[in-house]
């Protein structure tokens, strides 16, 4: 059996990215893993009860790379993950546009399950990004939802 | 030497600020810098009075009480709203 393949990859970055190419990598020199889980967040037309037409996302450099880094590391404490990547848009997008990308591969399916959703759920409510809504009455930050924070505190 | 202090999203709009540096002599804890900058008028006394106000040192999320020294970067912001 080969040695388990354990990277992180944190990228936050204003250009778009190739799912294939990701989830390609995240495969790549690891035949421990028969588990691959991945979630893709895309921006949406609507939001509150108004139209949206696009986003502006802005981000705290340094601090959101050290925060994403630090969530990875406590989904490793809590289950047996493989290769994790998670990639974080900023700058303006537009309807369909992708956002974040998580990937987490595992041995088996509930690690990989388990641990995607916890990174996605802990970088929802502390990975320092604010997003800024273009809508058909004007601009607007989005304001935070209570029920991410509960979805965070389930863990 | 100086503490450098950043301002984000909305914040950063409403102050017209997205960055300043204050004397490190002159503060102590993250309140006595709020306190501070609460002085410098209305638009200030309102962000930094925001209750659901957040404060980062050196990237890592801290309370009012945290002492901060020459050379940190201190931020504030609003609630996180990515992914």
């Amino acid at each position: 059996m080969s040695i388990p393949s354990i990277s992180t990859s944190i990228k936050v970055q204003l250009e778009d990215f190739d799912f294939a190419l990701e989830v390609d990598n995240l495969e790549a020199n690891n035949s421990t893993d028969g588990a691959v889980v991945t979630f893709i967040g895309r921006v949406r037309d609507n939001n509150d009860g108004l139209k949206v037409e696009h986003l502006f996302l802005e981000h705290y450099s340094g601090m959101t790379e050290k925060c994403l880094a630090d969530i990875v590391e406590q989904a490793r404490a809590q289950w047996q993950i493989g290769n994790v990547c998670v990639i974080h848009r900023y700058g303006q997008l537009n309807i369909g546009d992708k956002i974040v990308f998580v990937g987490v591969t595992s041995k088996h399916r509930k690690d990989a399950f388990s641990a995607a959703e916890f990174i996605m759920d802990y970088l929802k409510v502390s990975a320092p990004f604010w997003k800024k809504e273009q809508t058909e009455q004007g601009e607007r930050w989005v304001a935070a939802k209570q029920n991410d924070q509960l979805e965070a505190n389930k863990w | 030497m100086t503490i450098n202090v950043l301002f984000f999203a909305a914040f950063k709009e409403q102050l017209d600020c997205a960055e300043l540096q204050i004397e490190a002599a002159t503060v102590q804890t993250v309140a006595d810098l709020q306190s501070m900058l609460i002085a410098k008028g209305d638009t200030w006394n309102k962000v930094l009075n925001t209750p659901s106000l957040l404060t980062a040192v050196n990237h890592t999320m801290v309370d009012s009480e945290y002492e901060i020294k020459a050379g940190d970067e201190v931020a504030f912001f609003p609630p996180v709203t990515g992914g």
